[in-house]
Parts: C-alpha cells; structure tokens; sequence
C-alpha cells in the first residue's frame, strides 16, 4: 500500500512508548511495502489496539503525531487507525489531564448512590469538560465493581501508568484522586471479599468454580497445584481430544456469556474443521452492567482460566489463545499476565505443553472500552485491529472466526466449568443442578442486598433463595422489583420471585438468565432513572453500524425522557409509549446483533411487569 | 447496452429451490435472497446495497423473514440455502422497513436519495413522529474545487469507504470514525481532504446513495437552484485521457457538462475512474467559450 500519513511529528514519550510495545527496529519502508504487501500489513494490523493503549496509557491521549507514528509502524491507514482508535470510549482524541477519574454512573452504582456521588463530585470539582490540571473526571460506565459500589477507576498516564480503583467511594475520594493521583490511594479489597459464600464452613463447601478464591495465592503456580491445580490438565491428556468433547458434550455445559450455547456443539464442530489454525478467544469482556463474575475468578484464580484454556485447546487442535480482557480491570490485568507468564515459565504454556509435544500459548488482549466488544464476532475485529462491529453471521465463528479461521469463543465461567467435568466425568456434571441446565452457576448479586458479590449454586435454587442467601433486603425495606441478567435482561416484580433460576426456568417465566446478573431493586428505587440509565447505556454503547440500534436507541431514549421529565398530555404519552414499541419491536427484529435486538427488553418488562410509565 | 457490458459466462452453478412468498423459486447456488427476489420479480428496497461493493447489510431496509430464524435477516448478504422459505412482504417485515425509513427519515436529509418518498409511501412511513429529535445536521464541507461532502445527507453505508479503500481505490482516504450515533465518516482528525489521502479519483461520490457526496458543480446548481435533472441529458462515451478506456457517462445541463458518473456493468472499470476522467471535463466548456 501506498499509504499518505501525517505531517504531525510524534513527541520523544510516544516514540518510546512505541517502542516498548512494538520492538525499536521497523518503520516498514516503502520497498517493504510493496513487496510484502497486504501479508506484511495483515502481520501488523493485530499491534493496533495494544500500540493504542501504549500511546494513551504514556501521553493520555492520542495525538496526530503519535498516531502517524503507529501507522508508519505497523503500515495502517490513518484514517482506519483513527476510526478505530475513536471507537473505543478509553481513547481519548483530544488533549486531556494525564490524570482521570472515572466515576462509574451505571445499574448497580445507581442503586448504590452513585447518582449523589456524582452530584457531590460535580460540586466539589466542577463539571466534568471544565476540570483541568491536575486531572478530569468523567461519569463511566459499568466499572464492575458493582458489589461494593458506588465505584471509582483512578487512571494516570506516565512512564509506567497507574490505575486503581476506589469502592465504594465518596465524593472527597475523588477530590483526593483528582489531587494525588492513584499511587495515593489505599489498598484494594481482598478478592475474597466479593464472595460472601467462602466467609462460613457452610458455604465454601458448596463452592466448585469459586473454592479456590480466597484460598489460593493467585500469584504462586506452586500454590495452585498444591489445590488441584493442573490435575485436570493431566487427566484431559490422558482422555485424549476426542475424549475431552465427550465429556464436555455429556455434561451438558452450556455457555455461560448468556446465550447458552451447548459447549461440546460448539467445540466438536471447531475440532472437526480442516481447515487450520484453530483459534481459541476467551471471552472476559464482561461489559453487561451488574456482572462481575469473571473478574473474581480472574483475580482470585486466573491459572484455573489458563488450565481450562489449555483443555479446551487440546480439545479442539488450538494453536493460540487470547483472552479479551475488559480494559478497566487492572488487578485482574496484573493478575492473569503474571500467571501466563508463569506458565510458560514452567511450561504449561509454550511448545510443549507439561513435555508431551503438545504446543498451545495465551495472549492478553486489553479492552478499550467498548461493550460491544464483548458481542462474539465483534470481538474478532477488536484483536484484529479494526472497529469493534458485529461481523453477520452465517457464517458463524466455527467455521469462519478470528483471522477467517475455526474458533472456539467461550466466556471465563464456561472455560472453567471444564475443569470438574474432566476431572469428575461429564455424566457427574450433568447430574448436578437440573436436568434442563446442568452444573453450578455463578451468579452476580448487586444491589439492595445486605451481602452482595458472587456466589454459586447449583442450578434449580430459586430467585427469592439467592436473595435470602445475600442477607436480603436491608434496612427493613421491602423488595420492589430484581433485574435479571442485566441492562440486556428483563425485570421480575417482587411477587414473581420464587421460579428456579435455571435456563427452562426462566425461559417459562418470560424471562433471562443472561450473565447471570441478579440486580435487587428495594421500595427506594427511582425506576424512572434506573430506566433512563439504561436507555443511556445502550445509545452510549450501540457500535453505529445497523440503522435501527444506532437511531433507534436514540430515539428510544428520547422517548423515555418525554415520558418521564416532561409534563404532558396523555394523547402525547400514549404515542411516546407506542414510539417505544415500535422501535424497540424493529430493534429486536431488524438489529445485526444482540445488542440491538436486545436493548429494548429491559424497558419493555418495567413496561409490561413492574407497570411503570403509566 | 452491447456486449462488453456483460460480464463472462462463468462455472456452471447448481440450482437452489427455495420458496418467495409462497411460490417456488430456482435460483443459481451462492445467489444472495436479494439476487432470488430480483430475478423473481420481487421488489426489495435497498438503501446501503451496492452493485459494484461487497453488501455490509448496515441499512437494514432489505429485511426479510427466513422461517426458523429468530431475527429478519438483510436479503442482500444472506445467500440462499436448499429449500428456505422467505416471505418478503407480511406485517413484521413491513414494520421493520417502516421503522427503518422513520428512523433514518427523521435523522436524515433523505431529499437527494432516490426512491426514498415513494418507500415512505408504500410503508407509510411518517419521519415526523418522533417531534423535535437529535439528527446529524450539520454544515456542508466544502475544501476543495471537485466534490463537496454533505454529511447531514449521510445515512452511513460504508460505500464510499469500501470504494476508498480496498474493495476499489486503496486509496484509504477515509473510514467511519466514532460509534453509535456520533459514529460518521472521516479522514484522520477530521483534516480537510487537501490534507489526507484522497485522490479526488470521485468514486466514493459515484457510489454513494443519498447525496452525501456531491460533485461541487451539482452542489453550487442545486444552492443556487439551476439544478434541473429532468432537461439533462446523459451521453456514454469513451474517456480519452489514456489506453485504458474506461466508459464515461457525461450529464450535461444547457449543453454544459455537470457532472460525469461511469455505467457500473462496464467490464473496464465496474464504474469506478480516476481524477481525470471523473473531473477533467472543464477543457471542454473552456474551449467552447474560446
């Protein structure tokens, strides 16, 4: 490609921002272009993302002259580079503090108090656009922390970056965040402490996907195999691929990212393409406001996620992992790149797996932001370097995925439900929970709840159980209405809360699982706000692409506001109600991907259910 | 028009079975539902479908329903598979296409987009319902003397960036920038086009659909309302710039040239030219007056 960049000259903090992340050596000559090719330019692309996030995590933004820079590197386009780079809400394209402060507006935070923190922070340090040195602050979305909301994300750029985060948080810790930046901040709340279960004898003995969180020492590979770890691996090994997707197929896993998808399909259908190489893509974009699962596990017992990724390779004939991993997840960051490279240090990882010629590596790849990013082929083009937009399917991820390759795309609590299956046999699994949905799940309780975080149970517990095991409604307030499986989810009144929380289950009662997030709204709730707030969410997140999710959210949104700000008539509420449905029908129908189809669902159930907008 | 428009017999394909609106249809393996619907004689509207361009299915007004698909599915990309039964034109498929046109209606200037009002029509589409909404108004960009870029009239089809970059001119000039609503099509920080990589090969204007992208001399008659299409005249003709040859079609206003488009089945370039032969017309009115 003949490619025209910049005249912009990138500054001497960017240059070696570059560097670190893309080796000194090459600018691609022009020769080098031409008879390399699109092969050259197709190697590089991939850097993007990365090379992005080193430019902002340096200067705090990026610049003309540093994007110029990148794309002489790695042979971009600028205008793609900047399409991209504009994507992602972490980007910031215009000269911005090196310090920010993002104060998390979302479901779980709402509920919480962040409506007041954000007044108080606005009156302590100013609207948002107007702060200036030393730092900016910024409303955010979901920061999933929403256990101990309401949540702050700290971030610095420099040479290194920091970032930290703040929960629950109050207005002064912004103040002080803005002063001193996130090396001032206090310690981060022990992992452990967002799961209640393991706090009692009783409950950790009901763990499975959670019984090492808390236990293990999540940097210490020793420490792992001295809990189990790596039996699995062994075991997998010695079952042979075929053997392995047996077992997952007679498990009866299904997904866990909230299309439940049965496992063993989507493995036996990637291991049996001839085509080669398989790809394997984790999926830790947990976006979806209210879920937190993965980052628990990721934090607390990130080798767990590596040794499921390396069954599942093996499984499947993958010869390279990532894990899309959120971008404002920095512990859980810290914590899965040490336990990689401590793998591959010990060969768990690399050419030849545990010496038995089998050869299988993970790469990190950071999210900017985006969560549409966590939809399962958008998530491709995001490693690929390009924007994050739904690819349309068919063909579906088996077969054509990341790089035009087989890939299996799997969420972390999938991944890890695979360790008990190959260790205890798919019929044990399956046996566990109901026989509609079989094994534990992990669900994420926020909210009004006396103890909110993560916890596990076999399927066929029913709502009002999880809630009575969370302590509760506190504060002697009663129970209004639980959002179930988030801002893609439906609401369920207060008086419908007794159906199991399995799959068959809530497909019964006219509802979702999705992630599993469990939102408990009490008698306090603003609903017209909680609704707008989730209005807002999908018009913020919505990828542009499809007409009836970029216009329509919008719209939607518009219509919400009318219909709860403004005084009127109810010729005028009637219509705004039927603007609601008709959009919101179109969005279902016509929208590329679920994020579209599903961004009216939550609204239409407060609609239909709780009864509000009347 | 002759035969070198026609493209080349290729390999010969099996026939599908399919069914549209309740009657049998054959149509070749590979044929999308949109390439079955036309050679059955349905009419599908298409908005961001290009001839010349590989369907990215982002407009959404091509929906129909595939029984045992959950969703509609965009006619122009989904191929047809042995025995699909597709209804084009019942309520549900009908309200997506109205909600479509409202949508895009009210954000918006559809008035250069042909077909658009007798589609509003047809599904009764009203873009006017959602009162005083957010729209991507905003003032014409005009930074140099060929084509101006008027993206209130931007419906984001992707056709002129695909033309851009790899799919015709590799040039790579410009991409969609932002996302969801504030998603738009731009060159790198939005620098004029004298600063980026465009070519001024006009491409990306002769795919475009709505008249987002305009041929400066359309723009200046259509502000200083000169613009009349119904006396223009379109000649084809060959370029005589180089050996290449490429089909040019010259659209001429008072026997003056006003703008030149390319027949899109010519086999020498599917419609696409480069600067000389999209706007290297000025010497002509230029010797004329001498």
């Amino acid at each position: 490609m003949d490619l025209r960049f910049p005249k912009e000259e990138p500054t001497l903090a960017e240059v070696q921002a570059l560097d670190a992340v893309l080796g000194e050596s090459h600018v691609v000559e022009g020769w080098q272009r031409e008879r390399g090719g699109a092969h050259l330019a197709a190697d590089q692309r991939p850097h993007l993302l990365a090379a992005l996030h080193a430019l902002q995590d340096r200067v705090g933004w990026v610049s003309p002259g540093g994007l110029g820079e990148l794309c002489r590197r790695l042979d971009v386009p600028p205008a793609e580079a900047y399409g991209v780079a504009s994507f992602y809400a972490m980007f910031s394209m215009e000269e911005r503090p090196a310090r920010v402060v993002h104060v998390c507006a979302d479901l779980a935070c709402q509920v919480l108090g962040a409506g007041a923190l954000l007044d108080a922070v606005q009156a302590e340090c100013g609207n948002p656009s107007q702060t200036g040195v030393p730092g900016a602050w910024q409303p955010s979305p979901c920061l999933g922390l929403c256990e101990r909301g309401p949540a702050i994300l700290v971030t610095e750029a420099g040479d290194p970056a920091h970032e930290a985060v703040i929960a629950p948080a109050i207005a002064t810790d912004v103040a002080i965040a803005l002063r001193v930046g996130p090396k001032g901040l206090g310690a981060e709340a022990p992992v452990v402490a967002a799961v209640p279960q393991a706090a009692t004898p009783q409950g950790a003995a009901d763990l499975v996907l959670l019984k090492r969180v808390g236990v293990v020492d999540p940097s210490s590979l020793d420490d792992y195999r001295a809990h189990g770890g790596y039996e699995a691996l062994r075991a997998a090994f010695a079952m042979g691929p075929t053997g392995v997707i047996r077992e997952v197929t007679d498990s009866n896993l299904v997904g866990r990212g909230g299309a439940a998808f049965p496992a063993g399909r989507k493995w036996a259908a990637v291991a049996a393409q001839p085509v080669r190489t398989h790809y394997l893509v984790c999926n830790a974009d947990e976006s979806e406001p209210g879920t937190f699962k993965d980052r628990v596990i990721i934090e607390g017992d990130p080798f767990s996620l590596i040794e499921a990724m390396t069954i599942c390779a093996f499984a499947t004939g993958c010869e390279h992992g990532f894990v899309y991993l959120r971008g404002e997840y920095p512990r859980a960051l810290e914590h899965l790149q040490h336990a990689i490279d401590a793998a591959r240090d010990r060969g768990y990882l690399g050419t030849n797996v545990m010496g038995l010629g089998f050869a299988f590596d993970i790469s990190i790849v950071r999210g900017a932001g985006a969560y549409i990013c966590g939809e399962e082929t958008a998530i491709f083009n995001s490693i690929e370097g390009y924007r994050g937009e739904p690819r349309s399917k068919p063909p579906f991820p088996v077969e054509v995925g990341l790089f035009g390759k087989p890939t299996v795309v799997n969420n972390v609590e999938t991944l890890v439900n695979v360790l008990p299956i190959v260790l205890n046999g798919g019929p044990a699994y399956a046996a566990i929970g109901t026989t509609g949905s079989s094994g534990t799940k992990v669900f994420c309780v926020s909210g009004a709840v006396a103890n909110a975080g993560v916890y596990e149970l076999p399927f066929g517990a029913t709502l009002r159980e999880l809630i009575d095991l969370a302590g509760g409604v506190p504060n002697g307030r009663s129970l209004k209405a639980v959002l179930l499986g988030g801002a893609a989810g439906s609401f369920v009144r207060a008086d419908e809360i007794d159906f199991p929380l399995t799959l068959e289950g809530a497909r019964a009662h006219n509802t979702t699982l999705g992630s599993g997030v469990v939102m408990v709204l009490d008698d306090t709730v603003d609903l017209p706000t909680f609704l707008r707030r989730i209005a807002a969410f999908f018009r913020d997140e919505s990828c542009g692409q499809c007409v009836p999710c970029r216009v329509g959210t919008v719209r939607q949104e518009e219509a919400l506001i009318r219909i709860t700000l403004g005084p009127r008539s109810a010729a005028q509420h009637e219509a705004d109600l039927t603007i609601l449905r008709d959009v919101g029908r179109a969005m279902r129908d016509a929208s590329i991907c679920g994020l579209g189809q599903t961004a009216w669902s939550a609204i239409e159930s407060a609609i239909d259910r709780l009864g509000a907008l009347r | 028009m002759t035969s070198i428009y026609e493209t080349p017999v290729g390999l010969p394909r099996r026939a599908v079975s399919i069914q549209i609106d309740g009657e049998e249809v054959k149509v070749s393996e590979g044929a999308t539902i949109l390439d079955a619907c036309k050679a059955h004689g349905t009419d599908v509207p298409t908005l961001c479908y290009g001839d010349t361009l590989d369907p990215v299915n982002a407009c959404r007004v091509c929906v129909v329903e595939v029984e045992g698909n959950r969703v509609l599915v965009p006619s122009c990309s989904r191929k047809v598979e042995p025995g699909m039964v597709i209804n084009t034109d019942n309520e549900r498929t009908r309200h997506s296409r109205k909600l479509v046109l409202e949508l895009l209606g009210s954000s918006v200037d559809l008035s250069a987009a042909p077909h658009v009002a007798g589609w509003n029509d047809q599904y009764q589409a009203d873009p006017t319902r959602f009162g005083e909404s957010k729209t991507v108004k905003q003032p014409v960009k005009v930074d140099n003397d060929l084509y101006v870029r008027d993206y209130s009239r931007c419906i984001l089809c992707y056709k002129c960036v695909d033309a851009c970059g790899e799919q015709w001119q590799n040039s790579f000039a410009i991409s969609v920038a932002g996302r969801g609503f504030n998603a738009h099509i731009s060159t790198e920080f939005d620098v004029g086009l004298p600063d980026s990589a465009c070519v001024y090969c006009g491409n990306c204007v002769e795919v475009c659909p709505t008249g987002a992208l305009m041929f400066k001399t359309e723009h200046d008659m259509r502000v200083a309302d000169t613009w009349d299409e119904s006396v223009q005249q379109q000649t084809t003709t060959i370029c005589p710039y180089c050996g290449v040859g490429c089909s040019l079609t010259l659209h001429t206003q008072d026997n003056t040239i006003v703008k030149v488009t390319s027949p899109h089945e010519s086999a020498v370039g599917s419609g696409n030219l480069c600067i000389k032969g999209r706007f290297g017309f000025q010497h002509v009115q230029t010797l004329k007056h001498n």
